[in-house]
């Protein structure tokens, strides 16, 4: 047995592994997944703040502040922040212009400092009992904010993460996010039911204003900030909740180097904030975040990564082959006349079966995910396209992220932000 | 976390229970295969020596159409691409040497009566023996399997009778003395007694030995075998429309 086999059995165990503890863990709760499709009423409203962070967005930041206008929740109860963070082009009068005048609007400028910057000066600004982010290239359903708020009757939940969906897909890299997203619910909700979810998103997720006096303001944290505070409330014991029908629809990248662009950030960011924060690993006081979380992390980013070059390895050791043959006997040789299909030729190794297992376990969890949201178990062509591009692509923002983290490039967050000014329109 | 302590034990149970099934799953194919090469050797082993009994009761053998239809090669180069699939892909279990030796012995049985009806019936097969090596890695060796397959292909008369060096058989190992093939020298090929070393072109061995030109190609056999065809069926008409 080869190096590469052994290699790849460990890691496909821990793969199967981690599908498997999920799908457990979903048997377990899905009875307290609830998706409410009616209109709420609450029996108080608390107040909540949503800072609304832009820099150069003076096409679409009025979509995202409308969208938070329309949302369904007491007008003296929430107030909207919106922070210039030192904008080029005319943000600033575009804002003034529209909002001048709103009670409801609060507009805020300062110097371009980055993103967890014009986080803080707003939390500085605020004494709302919640509060929330909302990305300037983000739009919310208009129930959102509601759903999420029951998830505060639980004293204990001190966070609560939505469901992010992909804003109008017309692309084929936009159908593939849709899927992944329908993945990634299933996977946040389960985690959250570990107790273990690593992400406050940065689309609305809603937190106590406490959290932010116990723990501290934002950090740059590697360009992720909502992946750096989610770690900080866990090694702070402080619990976040995940709410799949509070819906926020956002721009997504539409096209395969935009896409790696942003994956390459999130996955550098998961990787140095999982490194500042290594105190999680394997302790029996974070639970699950160091046990199953954080690792399972680096096993999906190690396993798609090796699972790629395993299969590459394989397909250019076909090709080497095939090439010699050329090169011998000629081309005409690879199209033999007396070609028949014999079943005894199909591969019946164990790494095959297993690789079938982990393909079926990943299309569950995606199906889990879609009917969580949705209330639907169909089977659409993104599925496909997520499968395909992902399997292809996304080994390759893998590398290039461990690459980063090793040399410690960071990512730009502001140059990638163009991508959803076209989507917006 | 007091609870998930049984989970994760739970799961880990469940997952090495599912690669004990991927595992089963291939075990179980595997065996289905190995069935197969069974089946095939066991219908090989009795073509053979039904032939071998033919050619004994009749010592003067009249060399017929089936002397000259005489041809295990089909059946026997399905055996051998499927017993070096099997080697590189699913098991390289002490039964399957077995099968391969087999095979081997099959394949010098095929080659003694190939040459016995070549002395009787004139030329008809040149028969070409072909050592190689598993043991280390032989890339001269790949490259000679693709010619000796091309060349097959194009005459169906050339007999390739192909012999892993490193298997342990005591007809192969007579083979190898009375040839002197030597293992630092292979790939070897004795065509028609006359042995060349090293990798060989198709040109190469066209030009050892000039008589597989001779040969019927391919094509001429799928155009006899047409006009036979053709010839039976005008007999055919002929003998409805009387």
């Amino acid at each position: 047995m080869s190096v590469l086999i052994v290699i790849f059995y460990i890691l496909s165990f821990f793969s199967v592994y981690i599908q498997v503890f999920l799908f457990v863990t979903f048997l377990e709760n899905r009875k307290k997944i609830d998706i409410r499709s009616k209109k709420l009423i609450l029996k108080n409203y608390p107040t909540v703040t949503v800072i609304v962070p832009c820099y150069n967005e003076e096409k679409n930041v009025s979509l995202t502040v409308e969208s938070l206008l329309n949302l369904d929740y007491p007008k003296g109860k929430l107030n909207i922040t919106v922070v210039d963070d030192g904008s080029k082009d005319n943000t600033w009068g575009v804002l003034n212009e529209l909002y001048g005048s709103n009670k409801r609007v609060n507009l805020l400028q300062k110097d371009n400092g980055g993103k967890h910057t014009a986080l803080n000066l707003a939390l500085e600004n605020t004494d709302s009992e919640f509060i929330g982010c909302l990305d300037s290239d983000s739009s919310v359903h208009p129930e959102a904010l509601k759903r999420i708020i029951t998830f505060f009757d639980n004293e204990e939940t001190m966070a609560v993460a939505p469901s992010i969906m992909v804003r109008k897909p017309k692309k084929f890299i936009e159908y593939a996010q849709q899927a992944e997203f329908d993945m990634a619910h299933y996977n946040k909700k389960m985690l959250a039911f570990l107790r273990g979810l690593q992400v406050t998103p940065g689309p609305f997720s809603i937190f106590r204003k406490k959290v932010f006096d116990q723990i501290g303001p934002y950090k740059k944290a590697h360009n992720t900030e909502d992946q750096e505070i989610a770690l900080r409330m866990h090694r702070h014991g402080l619990l976040i909740d995940h709410c799949p029908d509070a819906y926020v629809y956002c721009g997504s990248p539409n096209t395969v180097p935009k896409l790696y662009k942003q994956r390459v950030r999130w996955i550098y960011g998961f990787i140095k904030n999982a490194l500042d924060f290594k105190e999680l690993f394997f302790k029996k006081k974070y639970g699950n975040i160091g046990f199953f979380t954080l690792p399972a992390g680096f096993i999906s980013i190690f396993g798609a990564m090796f699972l790629l070059l395993f299969f590459l390895s394989r397909v250019f050791n076909y090709i080497g082959g095939k090439v010699i043959q050329v090169k011998v006997v000629g081309f005409g040789s690879l199209f033999g006349s007396d070609f028949n299909f014999d079943p005894f030729f199909l591969s019946t190794e164990t790494f095959l079966f297993i690789s079938i297992f982990l393909y079926i376990m990943v299309i569950v969890a995606l199906f889990n995910g879609r009917r969580m949201i949705h209330g639907r178990k169909i089977f659409s062509f993104d599925i496909l396209l997520f499968v395909v591009i992902y399997s292809v692509v996304a080994p390759f923002w893998l590398m290039k992220a461990i690459w980063n983290a090793i040399f410690s490039r960071e990512s730009n967050w502001a140059a990638e932000r163009n991508y959803s000014l076209n989507q917006l329109k | 976390m007091k609870n998930d302590w049984k989970k994760y034990i739970i799961v880990f149970f469940i997952t090495t229970a599912l690669f004990a099934t991927a595992a089963g799953l291939s075990n179980f194919f595997s065996n289905k295969k190995l069935d197969n090469l069974r089946s095939i050797q066991s219908k090989l082993a009795t073509d053979i020596l039904s032939a071998e009994t033919q050619f004994s009761l009749l010592s003067e053998l009249s060399c017929n159409q089936d002397t000259d239809n005489w041809n295990l090669s089909p059946e026997l180069n399905e055996l051998a691409d499927k017993i070096s699939y099997s080697e590189g892909s699913f098991r390289s279990s002490d039964e399957l040497v077995e099968l391969k030796r087999y095979y081997s012995l099959l394949e010098i049985k095929d080659y003694l009566l190939t040459k016995r009806i070549n002395e009787k019936c004139g030329e008809k097969f040149v028969p070409l023996l072909y050592f190689y090596t598993t043991a280390e890695n032989c890339p001269d060796c790949v490259k000679q399997g693709h010619v000796l397959t091309s060349l097959r292909q194009s005459y169906p008369n050339l007999r390739v009778y192909s012999f892993d060096y490193s298997l342990d058989l005591s007809a192969l190992k007579a083979l190898i003395r009375i040839y002197e093939i030597d293992d630092t020298k292979l790939p070897a090929l004795i065509i028609n007694e006359k042995k060349a070393t090293g990798f060989k072109t198709i040109e190469d061995i066209e030009e050892i030995a000039p008589e597989i030109l001779k040969l019927k190609t391919i094509s001429d056999i799928k155009k006899e075998k047409e006009e036979t065809e053709e010839e039976l069926k005008i007999e055919k008409e002929l003998s409805e429309s009387n």
